[in-house]
């Protein structure tokens, strides 16, 4: 069996096929430009995950808010339970870009972190 | 009255590259204008992920990837003056601009670099019947309110135009909790990114609609709802099909416009179709001394493109300020585009030169399995395999320097698709 994908780990979007056996087992992944494309392919087979990105509140910043990022990818299944949790944090300025807003969110393993000055 | 080698409008990612490279190149003076009140231009408010992978090889958020430039130009002695509007730029090269601290000011400079960005097309270019309620707005208006000003601009929308900007917005508004109800694209293909089309709207269940527009908005105080109906492919609406859509917003991404003004006031030549100035492979416009970069330009998708054509606006002007000798012997030939292919940048260029010169153009429409084909002088140099082409996606080809040096002034250069069979 084959199965069309879209790498989305950067914006060239290349179109990936993955080749699966009777058990779901991969064979073999084409149409990737880069090894990104074959890792992408592999976990969206097995365990999609995307990288998360949003805002959190700051008190007394040159903004009311501040952007953060998912340090690296986490599970697609859990994006809106994360979100519940982002959207509970105050932090006070300053922010620094890099800074830790939550260490391990619920825990993946996975920090956010500031993305921006405030 | 300020004089500078160089002066450059505006300080978003081409602004600042320009700037850098042209320091790099030995450039002395040299000074960026920015009306916003911090430098990095529209990528403050892009907070999504997905930029600097070819410049950087990492996947960065829009303010770390201008900050890494803020970062450098804090670390040169390029002048910056935020919260300072260009209102004019004559054809002397003599900027005027205006900001609180310095009320009105004059700067002559030998070159300058613009790079304003461009603005989104707002209501007032589409054909919408219905009231002026309260919940309409661009969609990088409606980032601006969610991502900088943190407050929702509302919980039921309705997205009209795929551009990337809405695309992110979707996604952007859905995980905020808002009910994206469907995105809407007259045309029969969605303009923006296809990676955006999968984790923005597929991943969410985001009904794209194809051929398909808002003819009318309902509500008197705040939006209620919106009629939405079928074209054809003139892109005329098909009787029968109207269906109302309950919504409180209405966003629009249906297409970014450079911001040429003031090119438009120095009297420098625009491309029809790009709607930015006509410019040679250093990005020098047809005034002397005036080189142009970034979505000013051409509407680009990724902003690494951007820093790196700023980069020859900068290297541009750094040759023209300190030996113009390539400028006085340059002999150039128009780019000329074929099937397919919407529009090439440059337009023009130096069959002088003695350096590769990259073609950069988009499409279009989709093609499968075509073939991006190079021809001098009617002679195929080049012939690529592309899987897809799209005209969302930006594609370049490159004229390499041993053609460019058999090239007369009468030579032609042609990009064209291949269709297959
Ligand atoms: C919503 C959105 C999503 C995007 N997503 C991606 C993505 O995922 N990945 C990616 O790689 N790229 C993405 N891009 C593209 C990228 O961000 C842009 O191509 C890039 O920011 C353009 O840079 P620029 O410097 O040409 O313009 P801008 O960033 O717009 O900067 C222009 C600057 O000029 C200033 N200016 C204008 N007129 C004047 C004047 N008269 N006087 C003084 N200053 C002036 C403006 O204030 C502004 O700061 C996205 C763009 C948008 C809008
Ligand atoms: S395969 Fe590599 S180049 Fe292609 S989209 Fe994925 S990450 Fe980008």
């Amino acid at each position: 069996m084959k199965k069309n994908l879209t790498c989305v780990a950067c914006p060239l979007g290349c179109s990936i096929t993955v080749e699966l056996d009777d058990q779901g087992q991969i064979l073999s992944v084409t149409g990737n430009t880069c090894k990104r494309g074959d890792a992408y392919a592999r976990t969206e087979m097995t365990n999609p995950t995307r990288s998360l990105t949003s805002t959190v509140k700051v008190e007394g910043g040159r903004h009311p808010v501040v952007p953060v990022k998912s340090a690296a990818p986490v599970p697609k299944s859990m994006l809106f339970d994360c979100m519940k949790e982002i959207n509970k944090v105050v932090v006070k300025a300053p922010v620094h870009i890099g800074d830790t807003i939550i260490e391990n969110i619920l825990g993946t393993g996975v920090a956010i972190v500031a993305t921006n000055d405030c | 009255m300020l004089k500078y080698d160089l002066a450059v409008v505006g300080g978003g990612p081409a602004g600042m590259a320009a700037a850098l490279k042209a320091k790099e190149c030995g450039v002395k003076k040299i000074i960026i204008l920015e009306r916003a009140e911090t430098l990095g231009g529209i990528l403050e408010q892009c907070i999504h992920t997905g930029f600097g992978l070819h410049y950087f090889g990492e996947e960065l958020s829009g303010p770390e990837y201008a900050g890494r430039f803020i970062e450098q130009v804090r670390n040169t002695d390029i002048d910056v003056k935020t919260d300072t509007m260009v209102l004019d730029i004559s054809d002397k090269n003599l900027i005027t601009a205006v900001n609180k601290q310095d009320g009105l000011l004059h700067i002559d400079a030998t070159a300058v670099v613009l790079a304003m960005g461009c603005r989104e097309r707002p209501r007032g270019a589409l054909s919408i019947a219905g009231t002026r309620a309260s919940g309409i707005m661009t969609a990088g208006t409606a980032q601006k309110y969610v991502n900088i000003d943190g407050y929702m601009p509302g919980k039921k929308i309705v997205i009209l135009g795929s551009g990337d900007i809405g695309l992110i917005m979707a996604r952007r508004m859905t995980l905020e909790g808002a009910e994206v109800k469907m995105v809407c694209e007259l045309m029969p293909y969605s303009g923006g990114l296809t990676r955006n089309i999968v984790q923005c709207l597929n991943d969410f269940n985001i009904p794209l609609k194809l051929s398909t527009t808002v003819i009318e908005t309902h509500g008197k105080e705040r939006l209620e709802g919106v009629t939405i109906a079928k074209v054809d492919e003139h892109g005329q609406v098909i009787d029968g099909t109207q269906e109302y859509v309950a919504c409180d917003t209405l966003m629009l991404s249906v297409g970014l416009i450079p911001e040429n003004e003031l090119t438009k006031g120095i009297g420098v030549s625009l491309d029809p179709v790009t709607k930015g100035a006509v410019v040679t492979e250093m990005r020098e416009t047809d005034h002397p001394g005036v080189f142009a970069c970034g979505n000013v330009l051409q509407v680009h998708d990724l902003v690494d493109y951007v820093t790196m054509e700023a980069q020859m606006a900068g290297q541009g002007a750094a040759s023209y300020i300190q030996d113009r000798e390539v400028f006085e012997n340059a002999e150039y030939i128009s780019t000329s585009h074929g099937n397919g292919v919407r529009y090439i940048v440059p337009q023009k260029m130096n069959i002088r030169s003695k350096e590769d010169i990259k073609l950069y153009f988009r499409v279009g429409a989709v093609y499968k399995n075509a073939k991006v084909v190079l021809e001098a002088d009617g002679t195929i140099i080049s012939s690529k395999k592309k899987v897809k082409l799209a005209p969302g996606e930006m594609e370049n080809v490159t004229v390499p320097a041993d053609v460019i040096a058999k090239l007369t002034k009468d030579s032609t250069i042609c990009v064209r698709v291949e269709e297959s069979q």
